[in-house]
């Protein structure tokens, strides 16, 4: 039986329906630098994400159930909106650099360290390539929610999604 | 005899809401709950919630929670725990249970917040221990921080099945699969996206066979169903697993609105059974207020709204606001209320509830 592609069907969103979606730079500005990546391809009723944005880059308006609507030329790659997003539906890329680099919301205890060299996962959890922790942040104002940014090889930046959990001891 | 302005039967999300909306008018409010904690299920709902700045939108739902508790403070509400209400007598006397004692409360205003409980399955292998309800096994991890096990199928693909397995991993559990009955995941994609990447896999289309396992959970074998829900044949699959968690629906917990005697309409996609009430969320008993997921399951934000809604409607029915003052924030109300019930996700619960509307002007 053929699977049948979508996020209601396999619980991430397909490549079709990525490139629908308002919340998705363009190449040529991921190409330029840091920006905002916005996996959210269903209207739920939800804007967080709006409010979070400094420079007014992501519009949702009225009704909220709109999809987040990026504005690339206004985003900074700052990542005020990874944390805000209650579906840790947000990422940033970065194709500006020889390597290129995602940063991801991040819940799991433990953290790995600045550094470390980590198991990157795609949408579905496979393990796709190795990447190193540029950084984590984790401000008061995230509420817990870690933001992890890993550089990894440049043609990762649209499937690199987040890392393997680390075990327990 | 003990009296008050409203009685708030249950100290959930909605219960909390209505008293801190009907003490800020300067009613005179007491909240009873059966529970030895106030708070209902917000107190184990640790991930940020959906909506606008006004639900309190990108909040952990924990925080919700004492922020009402703070608010019931500062405005004396009284909120008496370990109190369990066992009946609703006329001209509004509750009669409950604390300490194993009887007492009763006499109230010029009722408003039932009393939720709802979770759904059951039947297969071979159910009673077993380690087979719970998923809001069971996100109350062991949240509140009393006990894993239940450390291999865990999780049973439906709604938002409770999503985000309790979220929350299970982040507890230190493996969730080895998810199965969902129906042909496409319930739930939020944003949830689904969460457990994905985590390495989870989504079986759509699938059910419990059978659970395996003498003394406890040891395994699980699942099979596919075919557009007519039935099994087919050799497509069993076996998992190793310790425990089995049941994300399969919600049932409002109407006991006392029944006991009281409020009219019922029957509204599947609510839950079955639920009371009818008015805009002002007022039951067809004078006086008699329902809010929350009593009234037909929906999630935290819209049981705060209708909470906020009853709350109101008791505080001008007793004079507290005038009719003007009333409208307007119960105008505001709706405004939210609406917002939430908008979308592929919401409009099936934005007609359920005309339809509960609708059965109240009929009856009038």
């Amino acid at each position: 039986m053929m699977q049948k592609t979508g996020v209601i069907y396999q619980g991430f969103r397909s490549e079709k329906e990525l490139a629908e979606i308002p919340g998705v730079p363009s190449d040529e500005r991921i190409k330029k630098g840091s920006v905002a990546f916005i996996e959210c391809a269903q209207e739920i009723p939800c804007n967080p994400c709006e409010e979070a944005c400094p420079y007014g880059a992501i519009s949702v308006g009225k009704p909220i159930t709109n999809l987040p609507k990026l504005d690339e030329d206004k985003c900074i790659g700052c990542g005020s909106c990874i944390a805000a997003c209650p579906g840790l539906a947000i990422f940033l890329v970065n194709a500006s650099k020889s390597k290129g680099e995602v940063s991801f919301p991040f819940e799991y205890y433990p953290l790995p360290k600045k550094g470390d060299e980590v198991d990157c996962v795609d949408r579905e959890g496979n393990i796709v390539v190795k990447g190193k922790v540029l950084r984590i942040i984790k401000p008061p104002k995230y509420d817990a929610t870690a933001v992890i940014t890993v550089v990894i090889p440049i043609e990762y930046i649209k499937i690199v999604r987040s890392i393997k959990r680390l075990g327990r001891s | 005899m003990k009296t008050t302005d409203i009685a708030v039967i249950g100290a959930g999300p909605a219960g909390l809401s209505c008293a801190v909306e009907a003490a800020k008018s300067g009613a005179r409010v007491t909240v009873l709950d059966e529970n030895l904690k106030p708070g209902g299920q917000l107190f184990k709902q640790i991930h940020k919630f959906f909506g606008s700045r006004e639900h309190r939108a990108g909040i952990r739902g924990f925080r919700i929670g004492q922020q009402l508790l703070e608010a019931t403070e500062r405005l004396d509400v009284q909120v008496l725990l370990d109190a369990a209400v066992y009946g609703i007598y006329e001209d509004r006397l509750i009669a409950y249970i604390t300490d194993g004692r009887d007492h009763t409360i006499k109230a010029k205003k009722i408003v039932l917040a009393t939720g709802a409980s979770e759904n059951a399955l039947a297969f071979p292998g159910c009673t077993l221990p380690g087979v719970m309800g998923a809001g069971a096994a996100q109350t062991m991890i949240n509140v009393n921080r006990v894993l239940p096990g450390k291999k865990i199928i999780m049973v439906g693909s709604g938002n409770v099945g999503l985000i309790v397995s979220y929350q299970l991993m982040q507890a230190g559990a493996d969730v080895v699969a998810l199965i969902e009955a129906a042909p496409k995941i319930g739930g939020y994609g944003v949830h689904a996206g969460k457990i994905r990447r985590a390495g989870v896999p989504i079986y759509t289309s699938t059910t419990i066979k059978e659970v395996l396992g003498e003394e406890k959970v040891e395994g699980v074998i699942t099979a596919s169903l075919d557009e007519k829900w039935q099994h087919i044949e050799d497509t069993e699959k076996r998992f190793e697993a310790d425990t089995v968690c049941l994300a399969v629906g919600l049932s409002p917990l109407t006991e006392l609105a029944w006991m009281a005697g409020c009219e019922f309409t029957f509204i599947p996609p609510l839950g079955g059974h639920v009371p009818i009430h008015d805009r002002n969320m007022e039951s067809t008993l004078t006086g008699v207020y329902i809010a929350g997921d009593i009234t037909g399951v929906e999630e935290a934000s819209s049981a705060m709204e209708e909470g906020r809604l009853a709350g109101v409607a008791c505080a001008e029915s007793l004079g507290y606001y005038n009719e003007k003052q009333a409208l307007a924030l119960k105008n505001e109300i709706w405004d939210r209320l609406d917002a939430l019930r908008t979308g592929p996700f919401g409009e099936g619960r934005f007609t359920a509830k005309l339809k509960q509307l609708e059965a109240r002007r009929q009856l009038a």
